[in-house]
């Protein structure tokens, strides 16, 4: 493992519950786990701040949420991608991506020769 | 689910988030177990890795967006706690409330159903009243300035462009029935558009339309209202094509109106609608009102055309005016009267609420009325605002401590304002009903005798937003005082001064003072405007009308059922006058044209010399005068000498001899009426003079009038008015006179009123003005009083140290009475200031309503002052006598 998991910047956990709901049905727990296993373990999930988000996202109906059987046989709260929550994580990516490129030009930046 | 659900769910939703949180810990620790760890262990780790598991629930709750109610409803719950812990408080303040939030609404509900509400109809604002700009001024014969003949009607409706239809109607009082059960209904005899037009439609069989409103109608029809349906048939559909006798003829019932549609006029319910033919078959086929074109009589209104705009139609209306008048012009009437009828200009007003004769003599009083029940609530509210104000001094600790331990400073204001919040609520709520039973009371106090009054007092939605507006301001005059000076607190200022101190309250006692101010100034208003209506009622009452009001019947004859021949008509009613005098009991009896005050007004134009004027007309019998107490100034009353073809003669009045024989002796002098329709042109020759008296109206000052010899009516038809005087009860002189006609000639129509009640009836608005304001006049000096011994009480309670110390010194009690009173002195006469010049400006606005007092009354104005004075006396006479009893050594001990 490259160094100690970091947290996560602000306002990037939203995007990254919408992302892993989108691959389908999903409850709390095993969305914490996803974000951690597909960052390697780079990224850690202050589980404590998962729930409000989920909620906040719930209610702005980016999320629809129902309560089924889980794999251990206990009932889950089980989160699901909207239609409103698909353009918005669509919309969202993009504006990531176009930041995370931003950024990268200027951390890219080449010393120039001194006029 | 929205925030609603969330909020009334929000028991489930706990629940939930409790098992979806354990849910995630559950999974952690089995996960943990599984990668070997002990239970203890796998327990500890899954709790560090959710972190705080309660703030993670509070920041979930946030994300619900709900909060807010339920720290509302915390806060609503510790106020309603505090409040129950001082009953006697919230007693006294949410009857306060409920009596001037109620009162306010009344007023609102009566002006509502008078003014603001709309005709039951489809697109009532597309209507439009047709009416003759500024009136006719009494031109012909009319029931009302702004009604319009029936010829103009047919011309109009011809010729107009800008509606898609025009439709008339006039309002009467008919006899339906027969024999025992004969009685009077409401008659809507409306033109055949009439329903057509207004779009109304039928609850059962068929509404006429106007085919079946065409000159003669052989078989005239009727229609009924829905009320009227219901009370008569008990809604039965077998009224449909039965028959009802209106004034003896029968009509076929065809149909039933809409149960929303009362009638084209605001007050007045119609029972029956008639097609306009059917005058003529119910009054002996009468065409007078078809025919003549001088018979003022009908209500026309229209429905504006597609693109059509009022304004547009009304600028059409009067470009067409001259043509209508020339087509128009009545006959028999002098060039003069002509000339002013060609001047004749129509116009179309707004018709959205139907016509009104209440609206136009109640507006301005309803408006006034509101006025001062709302100035009331306001007074009530400064009162209550004091008595928070002092709570709230006595929980400054508590705020203070609040304040430094971070509360936010909204979050206090509006816990301070949660009080006044329910207080208001509970006053509304309470105010309604009150509101409800005090509308009512004051329909009843304006139905007459002759004015029955139909109001609908529903609660509609203009009335329920108008009291919550109400109580919402009522709830931030309250409250907002309190609130801002709370949450300016310095903590640790007030929490170190903690009880009292020599200075202590000066700012808040700045704002009472400030109240009482307002209040003593607001009461003066109030309190002047009560002295000026009960004053105007007064002289309305006592004036001498220079005419006999007590001990007197006036009586209506209707022959019309007896079938005389044209030349009969003269000597019966001779014989019935005789007949009425010869009954026992009765003093005298003297027939007239015309009752005073209310019973109408006949104007002739007079020649005498060089001066054309006109002057009332009417023509009595011999006696009338000393019946009604008029003295005779000069000259002789009529006598039996005055017959139908002697010269004629005339009786004037002292107005009558200054308009037309300025500076001479007026007896035997002549002149001369104007011809009008069966008034032709005629020589009078003066016999007497009588004093001047009240005509149509108490409030209008005489006015020249001249009578003639009952023998000498130019024109008579088969009916009478009398006075009938007696000195024992009317009631029986009533009964007495109809078995006395009754045996003369069955079948005569007898209508009795006791006089000084008809003329009371028409003091109506005066006596509502001066009950509503007396009452509120006295309730608002009573609550300045109140206010006043409040502050007072509270700031030398407030000054006890100081007190003590001057007593302790060698002031004596007079001195401290005197220290007292000279506070309470400068607060209650700067606001006397303040409210004069009020009372002065406001006077104006009401000058309309008065009757013998001046707007600007000194007499009035300093009785208001001092009444008000005198309550600021007994006010603050009370806490300072308590002050001066202070014990010195016990006050200074407490400290």
């Amino acid at each position: 493992m490259p160094g100690p998991p970091s947290d996560l910047p602000q306002g990037t956990l939203d995007l990254l519950i919408l992302r892993v709901a989108s691959l389908g049905p999903i409850h709390g727990y095993a969305i914490a786990q996803r974000i951690q296993q597909a960052s390697r373990d780079a990224l850690r999930v202050q589980q404590g701040s998962l729930y409000p988000a989920l909620h906040r996202l719930e209610n702005r109906g980016l999320l629809a949420a129902e309560w089924k059987e889980s794999e251990t046989g206990r009932e889950a709260k089980f989160y699901r991608l909207t239609a409103k929550g698909r353009r918005e994580l669509q919309k969202e990516t993009e504006n990531w991506q176009r930041l995370s490129e931003a950024v990268g030009l200027i951390l890219r930046l080449v010393p120039e020769e001194p006029l | 689910m929205n925030w609603w659900q969330r909020f009334w769910k929000r028991r489930e939703l706990e629940d939930r988030l409790d098992r979806e949180l354990r849910f995630h810990f559950d999974c952690q620790v089995a996960e943990n177990l599984r990668a070997g760890m002990s239970e203890a262990e796998a327990r500890r780790d899954a709790r560090l890795r959710f972190g705080t598991i309660d703030q993670a629930k509070e920041q979930c709750r946030e994300a619900r967006g709900t909060l807010w109610i339920e720290s509302t409803l915390q806060d609503l719950r510790y106020t309603a706690r505090t409040l129950r812990k001082t009953p006697a408080f919230t007693l006294a303040a949410i009857a306060t409330l409920a009596l001037g939030i109620g009162a306010n609404t009344a007023i609102f509900q009566l002006l509502d159903v008078v003014r603001l509400r709309s005709l039951p109809v489809p697109e009532p604002h597309r209507l439009a009243r047709i009416q003759i700009r500024h009136g006719n001024a009494g031109w012909g014969v009319s029931h009302y300035p702004d009604n319009l003949t029936y010829a103009l009607f047919e011309q109009i409706r011809d010729r107009q462009q800008g509606f898609s239809g025009v439709f008339a109607w006039e309002m009467r009082s008919q006899r339906i029935g027969e024999g025992a059960v004969a009685r009077r209904a409401e008659v809507l005899l409306a033109s055949g558009e009439f329903f057509t037009e207004l779009r109304v439609s039928p609850a059962a069989g068929r509404l006429f339309h106007a085919a079946d409103d065409l000159p003669g109608c052989a078989a005239p029809v009727a229609v009924l209202s829905h009320s009227f349906w219901q009370s008569e048939f008990a809604g039965q559909p077998s009224a449909i094509g039965s028959r009802l006798i209106v004034q003896d003829k029968p009509l076929e019932i065809i149909g039933v109106t809409a149960e929303s549609f009362s009638g084209p006029e605001v007050g007045r319910r119609f029972d029956i609608a008639l097609p306009m033919c059917s005058h003529a078959a119910l009054h002996h086929g009468d065409q007078a009102p078809y025919r003549r074109r001088d018979y003022f009589w009908l209500e026309v209104m229209g429905r504006l055309a597609p693109g059509w705009t009022l304004a547009r139609a009304s600028e059409y209306l009067q470009s067409i005016s001259q043509t209508l008048m020339e087509a128009t012009l009545p006959t028999g009437y002098s060039r003069s009267s002509l000339d002013r009828y060609l001047q004749f200009r129509l116009e179309a007003v707004p018709g959205r609420s139907g016509v009104s004769r209440l609206r136009e003599h109640y507006d301005t009083s309803l408006w006034l009325l509101l006025g001062i029940t709302s100035l009331v609530l306001l007074i009530a509210c400064a009162n209550l605002a004091n008595l928070m104000l002092a709570r709230a001094g006595a929980r400054q600790r508590e705020f203070a401590i609040r304040t430094a331990m971070g509360a936010g400073r909204a979050r206090l204001i509006r816990q301070s304002l949660c009080e006044s919040l329910l207080l208001a609520a509970f006053g509304a709520c309470l105010g309604l009903w009150i509101a409800a039973t005090l509308s009512r009371a004051a329909v009843r106090f304006l139905i007459t005798e002759n004015d029955t009054l139909h109001l609908e007092l529903a609660l509609d939605w203009r009335v329920l937003a108008f009291t919550a507006a109400v109580s919402a301001a009522t709830c931030i005059l309250l409250g907002l005082a309190p609130a801002l000076r709370s949450s300016r607190i310095e903590p640790a200022a007030a929490i170190k001064s903690g009880g009292r101190g020599l200075t202590s309250a000066r700012d808040r006692l700045g704002y009472q003072r400030l109240l009482v101010v307002v209040q003593v100034a607001v009461s003066l208003v109030l309190v002047t405007g009560a002295v000026l209506f009960v004053g105007s009622f007064r002289h309305l009452i006592t004036l001498d009308a220079g005419f006999r009001q007590d001990g007197i019947l006036t009586a209506a004859f209707d022959l019309g059922r007896v079938g005389l021949a044209r030349d009969a008509i003269r000597p019966s009613l001779r014989q019935l006058l005789d007949e009425v005098r010869a009954t026992p009991q009765l003093q005298s009896a003297a027939s007239t044209t015309n009752f005073l005050i209310g019973g109408g007004m006949w104007t002739l134009g007079i020649r005498a010399g060089a001066i054309h004027n006109s002057a009332r007309f009417t023509w009595v019998s011999p006696g009338y005068f000393s019946l009604l107490d008029t003295p005779l100034l000069s000259g002789r009353d009529f006598n039996e000498t005055d017959a139908e073809f002697s010269p004629r003669v005339a009786v004037v009045n002292q107005s009558f001899v200054q308009r037309f024989f300025p500076g001479a002796g007026p007896i035997g002098k002549t002149f001369r009426t104007v011809a009008e329709p069966n008034y032709p042109e005629a020589e009078y020759q003066i016999v007497g003079v009588i004093k001047d008296t009240r005509y149509f109206d108490l409030r209008d000052p005489p006015t020249a009038m001249a009578y003639g010899a009952a023998a000498q009516t130019p024109s008579v038809g088969p009916y009478s008015l009398m006075y009938v005087r007696s000195s024992a009860p009317l009631a029986a002189v009533e009964s007495a006179v109809r078995r006395r006609v009754n045996a003369w000639r069955p079948g005569i129509g007898m209508e009795f009123h006791v006089f000084r009640r008809q003329i009371a009836d028409g003091l109506v608005r005066e006596r509502l003005l001066a009950a509503l304001s007396g009452f509120f006049g006295v309730l608002a000096a009573l609550l300045a009083a109140i206010g006043l011994y409040g502050v007072l009480a509270y700031s030398t309670v407030r000054r006890r140290d100081e007190i003590g110390i001057r007593m302790a010194l060698g002031a004596t009690r007079g001195q401290i009475v005197g220290m007292v009173m000279k506070e309470a002195a400068l607060l209650v006469t700067l606001g006397l200031m303040i409210g004069l010049a009020c009372a002065l400006a406001l006077a104006r606005v009401a000058a309309s309503l008065l009757f013998g007092v001046s707007p600007r009354d000194p007499v009035s104005f300093g009785a208001a002052a001092m009444l008000l004075a005198a309550a600021a006396v007994l006010g603050s006479f009370l806490p300072a006598r308590r002050a001066s009893r202070l014990d010195p050594v016990a006050a200074l001990r407490a400290e």
